[in-house]
């Protein structure tokens, strides 16, 4: 029995690797520091931007479960007005970049945009406006952005036992509100920690929003020590720094959960919806609206608006190039993913060491560290190892070879499976967490064992996780830009490399197109997901 | 050998090979800015170029890697630091080139001739007019000036083009008036900095701040699509040096399968030909001193350019950027 638990330890070892050599790619220069650019940055930035990154891990952290739990247990459990468009609806602010959005609302909210324009021009002051430029203000921004993961998570969470909960809760005389905190929160506490994780995760690894609020936090400086002060040797200490942090989040995470089984006691059908009464169904609704409101209509509006006015000059057929081998790797990338963390999983339940936990531990790194620093660790080894090759063979492949791994989709996948995988792996780790030991006894009793057990016993229970996983991963990728500019091969354009080069260029109308595009290849799946969410 | 080459023939199906008559450019010069010359190019003389486009700071770090095996065959970027940066990094080699030294001034290509410019970019100051008088304006200096206080827009320290700025005043005047000239602009900002010119010329407009800086092609763009915004250009330090101009520029990179194709389309870039294609389409200044720029930027008048060599920026950079930080320009 323990052998056999032991030979899963090396799928996650292997799995680990694919994050851990670009770590190490990082890491690696720690040995020699650079003395003087080191104390400048410890002088003059780093006690900025640890109170800034303080303030917006602590913001947004709680910014998201106070928008995404409530959000998530009335769209799990309650019957309100637009119940069914908000249920999906409320997802779509993680289809749109968060740059693209931050970028948005600071043109709607700043100084110069419409709304504060419209007050100087009617009232003639502004100036009482508190300005979006701010810790308030990006903390807002990003929570906006990242609320969905929390959403997402605790719904299906809510969805699968919120009702059992109350149920629970009132056999012992405790009211609605009572069941709520002392049941189903503490239930569906490892989906709730597990998205706020998630949207923790990428707001350390921003580099693009802080960027439009000049906020400064460690991946603004990892960038001014790697590409303004020409210092490797401090941006990697800087990233080690932020990857020592994210280890804590993580370890943080870990204990939250606990050591409690969180199981589904059988397959109950849907119970009907709890209806809201007089003022609480519409204030459900406004609040639902009002979120929705701030956090997509009016950035996507934004949006579309640009959109239009460049449309005629820049829509062509070359956008359905890009749309099509967008939508193509990412659902590549979102099955790689949904594969290698369901490996990850899988071997974490038949070895539930605390090795094997701490090699997946390892492996979901990758999502908290700048993706331009990541696509540099992912670069450096695939280089080097072609150079060997092409070394090795000494002119048998004729001496205008340059290339055998970079730029293929091998690299590619790996390269997105090392950023995205915490992605995957939380939802399906989560949904693994439900299935029970016994009901693994029975199968094994049944005589189901190694890959016919996961077939039969675990795929089928896993469906709702896995499906999550590979609709977050799809639209992740989907607007992912630092790992694609640098693993894909010549002129070899998607949607989000469109709206890079013309955001470099701070030609935001022109990359109004091919974000609205990316925008609505990732509401397809959005709106599958949830139909089959209501139909499960 | 034999292993070798049975491993061999299984990779040929997929391994990328440069081709000795196409050229690579690995460009951190916006993919839409470049496209229409790559295509005129190819119109012109059949010669395939293959563009890998990305920010200049992974661009450096790829070709870095990737080592004698690079397919780069030229390396375009913006900004003299850049250039300065790749240079130091020994991606580049020179090159001798009449065409180019005929073509590109001196200040406005490597000592060491291992890159070259390609555009101008003038970095310039900007004024509200309904605000602010042109005989009120002098120099980057006078902006520090107290009466400024509450007035002054800034982009961020971070993007390159103050970086160079700034740098280019430390190797003219020395780190202890620079950093005196530099505190004083933060003492004066109206409001925090912005992170493009393109806002910070709106804040101008709207009356936010009176006075900013910033590159003229933001300039151009933001006029042609809001003509009636009351914001002006005023050509700064004419009475000294003159106006701080960058180029955006390239070089041949140190590996380059194919250097002498790589050097033809870099004289070609440079020539009559090309240079007002490569700067019209996004306004800036041709180098090529015989090719007239855009009548569009030609309306702005003429100015006298800062000759001191513009790899200075990229040797002060460094420094640069800590003295913004010391100061708190963000």
């Amino acid at each position: 029995m323990l052998s056999s638990a032991r030979r899963w330890r090396p799928v996650a070892a292997l799995v680990s690797l694919v994050t851990v050599i670009p770590l190490s790619v990082i890491l690696a220069a720690l040995a020699s520091p650079d003395g003087a650019v080191w104390a400048h940055l410890q002088h003059y930035l780093l006690p900025e931007l640890l109170r800034n990154t303080f303030w917006l891990v602590l913001g947004v952290g709680s910014g998201v479960l106070l928008i995404g739990v409530p959000l998530a247990w009335l769209a799990a459990l309650y019957e309100f007005p637009g119940r069914r468009f908000f249920n999906w609806a409320l997802m779509l602010p993680l289809a749109m970049p968060a740059y693209v959005m931050a970028f948005s609302q600071l043109g709607l909210f700043d100084f110069t945009g419409p709304l504060q324009s419209w007050l100087r021009a009617t009232t003639g002051d502004s100036s009482w406006v508190p300005s979006i430029r701010s810790t308030g203000g990006v903390v807002l921004v990003m929570t906006l952005a990242f609320y969905p993961y929390v959403y997402l998570l605790a719904r299906n969470a809510f969805a699968s036992m919120g009702r059992r909960a109350l149920e629970v809760g009132q056999s012992f005389g405790l009211s609605r509100a009572q069941g709520f905190w002392h049941v189903a929160l503490p239930m569906a506490r490892p989906w709730i920690i597990g998205g706020m994780t998630l949207a923790l995760m990428e707001t350390l690894a921003d580099f693009g929003t802080v960027a439009i609020f000049n906020y400064d936090t460690f991946t603004s400086a990892i960038y001014k020590a790697w590409f303004s002060l020409f210092s490797l040797s401090s941006a990697k200490q800087l990233a080690s720094l932020l990857v020592l942090m994210v280890f804590v989040l993580v370890w943080l995470e870990q204990r939250a959960r606990g050591r409690r089984a969180y199981t589904q006691t059988g397959r109950a059908a849907p119970l009907p919806r709890l209806r809201l009464a007089g003022w609480q169904r519409w204030s459900a609704t406004l609040w639902a609206g009002l979120v929705l409101l701030l956090a997509f209509v009016l950035p996507f509006g934004q949006l579309l608006w640009w959109a239009w006015q460049v449309g005629a000059e820049d829509f062509n057929a070359d956008l359905f190039g890009y749309a099509l081998r967008s939508v193509l790797l990412s659902l590549m990338a979102a099955a790689a993913v949904a594969l290698v963390a369901l490996a990850l999983a899988y071997a974490q339940r038949r070895d539930p060491h605390a090795a094997t936990r701490f090699l997946a531990r390892l492996a979901t790194l990758g999502y908290a560290v700048p993706g331009t620093v990541l696509a540099v660790g992912v670069f450096v080894p695939v280089a080097w190892l072609d150079n060997l090759l092409i070394g090795w063979l000494d002119g048998a492949l004729g001496s205008g070879v340059t290339s055998i791994l970079k730029g293929t989709l091998l690299v590619m996948l790996l390269a997105y499976v090392s950023r995205f995988l915490a992605v995957g792996h939380s939802a399906i780790d989560t949904a693994m967490g439900r299935i029970t030991r016994s009901q693994e006894e029975a199968a094994r009793n049944l005589g189901y064992s190694g890959w016919r057990l996961l077939r039969h016993v675990h795929l089928p229970l896993l469906k709702g996780g896995l499906f999550t996983a590979v609709l977050m991963v799809f639209v992740d990728v989907m607007k992912e830009m630092p790992i694609t500019l640098m693993t894909r091969p010549y002129d070899w354009d998607t949607l989000a490399v469109r709206v890079f080069s013309f955001t470099t260029e701070g030609q935001w109308e022109h990359a109004a197109l091919p974000a609205v595009a990316i925008v609505l290849a990732g509401l397809l799946p959005v709106i599958v997901l949830s139909r089959q969410k209501d139909h499960a | 050998m034999k292993k070798q080459l049975m491993f061999a023939a299984v990779l040929a199906a997929f391994a990328g090979s440069a081709m000795a008559e196409e050229i690579v450019v690995y460009s951190a010069r916006a993919e839409q800015l470049v496209k229409p010359l790559i295509d005129a190019y190819k119109k012109e003389t059949g010669v395939d170029v293959k563009l890998v486009s990305d920010k200049e700071g992974p661009l450096m770090e790829r070709m870095r890697a990737e080592g004698s095996n690079s397919p780069a065959d030229i390396l375009l970027t913006v900004d003299a630091g850049n250039l300065w940066q790749a240079s130091k990094m020994g991606l580049f080699k020179p090159i001798k080139s009449k065409v180019l030294d005929a073509n590109v001034p001196a200040h406005l290509r490597d000592p060491k001739n291992e890159w070259f410019g390609l555009s101008i970019r003038a970095r310039t100051i900007f004024y509200n007019t309904q605000k602010v008088k042109p005989a009120q304006l002098s120099s980057y200096e006078d902006l520090a000036d107290p009466k400024w206080k509450g007035k002054l827009c800034l982009r961020t320290s971070k993007k390159v083009y103050n970086q160079s700025l700034v740098a280019m005043m430390l190797s003219e005047q020395g780190p202890a008036k620079t950093e005196k000239i530099v505190r004083g602009w933060v003492d004066n900002l109206a409001t925090d900095v912005f992170p493009d010119d393109t806002k910070m010329l709106e804040a101008i407009g709207a009356g936010q701040c009176d006075v900013g800086i910033a590159n003229t092609y933001y300039y151009g763009r933001l006029m042609e699509k809001s003509p009636n915004l009351p914001i002006g250009i005023f050509w700064a330090n004419q009475k000294g040096k003159g106006t701080h101009v960058n180029v955006s520029g390239a070089g041949v990179a140190k590996y380059a399968r194919n250097e002498q194709g790589a050097v033809k389309f870099i004289e070609w870039l440079s020539s009559d030909k090309a240079q007002n294609l490569f700067a019209d389409v996004n306004m800036e200044f041709p180098v090529n001193p015989k090719v007239k720029p855009d009548p569009k930027v030609a309306a702005w008048g003429n100015f006298k350019h800062n000759l001191i060599n513009v790899s200075n920026a990229g040797a002060k950079q460094a420094e640069a950027v800590m003295l913004m930080d010391r100061v708190g320009y963000k």
